[in-house]
């Protein structure tokens, strides 16, 4: 099968800006995130990379030394195809490890509390909230980022559907939106049962996903401007036009 | 966060003496202690990482039963074959629960070890039996709309959050401990215990024990026709229960073999109904009898200011969780 993911891609092949969750920059123009930056703007994404929070994530050294518990650990990762040997503080999540120190601000902070699934990527292709995963649990994974969807300057299909559906308003929630979608769609590939399946005793490969099903496996992805119905539209169009893969075909019951 | 000392054991020896020192805790999916990590609820002087250990499979018992590991993930259970067939209700409730990306990192240990969303519970500002011992219970003459009406005390009010666990209680499923003075079994209504008078306690569990697995017996499987997980929310998906019925018959002919209800969102820690389960053996299946169990199952119940809504809500779906599992087929 097709992998959606972009695990073996070149990092020569990564756009030169990766800020941006939905598109690739032309070289020479002005991105969103050098705009914000110039102008003093405080957005939310100015409020939220702050300095008061970047310290609260990066003060390690604690006054006592004596029962001080190492302030950094070892740990190698795989970004959005490309090997990392990382020195991190125990306490630092997988969000914040990608956007303070591996300067990758496409995974989006928003509660902080694994409530609104804007910080979601996929780790070794399954989607999980990087907020309350500890950088260190994750030692030797690979992880796929909203910046590693895209192959160079073509956007991967659930990215070309959001913009095409109206996926977004503000597109705080987009990148978790869209990381998600991307890991549901496998997880339906391999047979997952949701809430609203109709019966959990028949095994085997998910038949196309109806409205319902889209909208309670998404359920974990919140979008404050109401966006849910051009997300639903995206999503079934990308579900629609996914190869049935073999494996996915033959019954497991 | 309080800075604390990592640790990342690969067998379940080192693991249970490192968590048997004072100040330390098991790490698994995180998606509950991580959380309680950054409000200052948890502040653990060393996280023994378990996520090495060998405890991730799902094992068909040759006596018949199923063998969930502690460490298998809540997406990969409720999604294997053997468990799907024989123990449905345990998929529903695992699906019913959380979000898709939640349930890819949570735990089947850690899903029966996830602590009360009480926000008192949360907040530690206010005082909190479960968290500082002696400070008072916020929750009695607080906002009190998700707390239990079942098995209160003047303690605790707090509800027990999770989903699979009515399913695992419903089917009598039980805990496979290992500790630093070595193995032991216990069925899971032993397991997860009533506020009384130490609040703190969640469950049932030495200190540095840890849940090496969790078996659903051969003989729970005759449920598997008739059962139903009823979730009871505020929105229709994504958040906790008010109330939840996890329901199970077991037919002999026309009459009720044996009946299985644990309701979620109305106590400590789930809550088998057995007076109603009682009333059900032996019965013909229908609507007035179903009423006559929830009224029983219910009798004790005691509201507070915000929840006493959740009484009625309960017989209520009990009903409905009967009424769906008599609807069931092969």
């Amino acid at each position: 099968m097709t992998s959606l993911l972009s695990d073996e891609r070149q990092a020569d092949e990564l756009p030169d800006d990766d800020s941006h969750p939905l598109l690739p920059s032309p070289a020479g123009q002005l991105t969103r995130r050098a705009f914000l930056a110039e102008s003093g703007t405080t957005g939310i994404a100015g409020i939220l990379a702050s300095a008061p929070m970047a310290a609260s994530v990066a003060s390690a050294a604690p006054a006592d030394a004596d029962a001080a518990p190492p302030s950094s650990m070892a740990l190698a990762l795989r970004v959005n195809g490309k090997p990392h040997a990382l020195q991190v503080d125990p306490r630092t999540t997988l969000l914040d490890l990608l956007r303070e120190q591996m300067a990758l601000p496409g995974t989006k902070k928003g509660c902080d509390h694994g409530q609104c699934g804007a910080c979601t990527v996929l780790v070794n292709g399954r989607r999980i909230n990087s907020c309350l995963a500890l950088a260190l649990s994750h030692d030797g994974a690979e992880i796929t980022t909203i910046e590693g969807l895209a192959r160079g300057n073509e956007l991967h299909p659930m990215q070309a559907a959001f913009i095409k559906h109206d996926g977004f308003q503000c597109g705080y929630c987009t990148s978790g939106q869209i990381c998600s979608a991307v890991g549901m769609l496998r997880e339906a590939e391999q047979g997952v049962p949701s809430h609203v399946t109709a019966d959990v005793r028949r095994t085997g490969p998910v038949a196309q996903l109806s409205d319902a099903e889209i909208r309670e496996r998404m359920s974990g992805n919140i979008c404050r401007c109401g966006a849910y119905p051009g997300i639903v539209a995206a999503v079934r169009e990308v579900s629609l036009a996914m190869p049935r893969s073999a494996n996915s075909r033959r019954s497991r019951a | 966060m309080k800075p604390f000392a990592f640790t990342r054991p690969t067998d379940v020896d080192t693991a249970v003496q490192a968590a048997t020192q004072p100040g330390a805790r098991f790490l698994a999916g995180g998606t509950n202690i991580v959380d309680l990590m950054k409000e200052g609820v948890e502040a653990p002087d060393q996280l023994v990482d378990i996520n090495r250990l060998p405890l991730a499979a799902i094992e068909a018992q040759p006596a018949g039963g199923l063998r969930l590991g502690a460490l298998a993930r809540n997406s990969d259970t409720a999604n294997h074959p053997l468990l799907r067939t024989r123990y449905p209700l345990v998929a529903q409730a695992i699906l019913a629960g959380a979000s898709g990306q939640l349930r890819n990192a949570a735990t089947n240990g850690g899903n029966l070890r996830q602590r009360t969303r009480c926000p008192y519970f949360y907040d530690v500002t206010q005082p909190c039996n479960k968290r500082a011992p002696g400070t008072g219970c916020s929750a009695l003459q607080g906002f009190n709309r998700n707390h239990a009406v079942l098995g209160t005390s003047a303690k605790c009010i707090a509800s027990y959050p999770g989903d699979m666990a009515q399913a695992l209680h419903a089917l009598d499923a039980v805990v496979q401990l290992q500790g630093p003075s070595g193995r032991r079994t216990i069925p899971i209504a032993q397991f997860h215990r009533l506020p009384g008078d130490t609040p703190e306690l969640d469950a049932n569990l030495a200190p540095g024990e840890l849940i090496t697995a969790i078996d659903l017996p051969a003989e729970s499987a005759r449920f598997a026709q008739r059962s139903h997980y009823l979730k009871v929310r505020d929105r229709a998906s994504y958040a906790f229960a008010l109330v939840s019925v996890a329901a199970a018959l077991d037919m002999e002919g026309s009459r009720i073999r044996q009946a299985r209800i644990c309701l979620g969102g109305v106590a400590h820690m789930p809550w088998r109904a057995r007076e109603a389960e009682a009333l059900l053996q032996g019965a013909e299946p229908g609507t007035p009898l179903f009423r006559r169990a929830a009224e029983a199952a219910l009798a004790g119940a005691t509201g507070f200011e915000h929840n006493r809504f959740k009484i009625e809500l309960a017989k209520r779906s009990i009903v409905r969780a009967l009424e769906t599992t008599t609807r069931s087929t092969a």
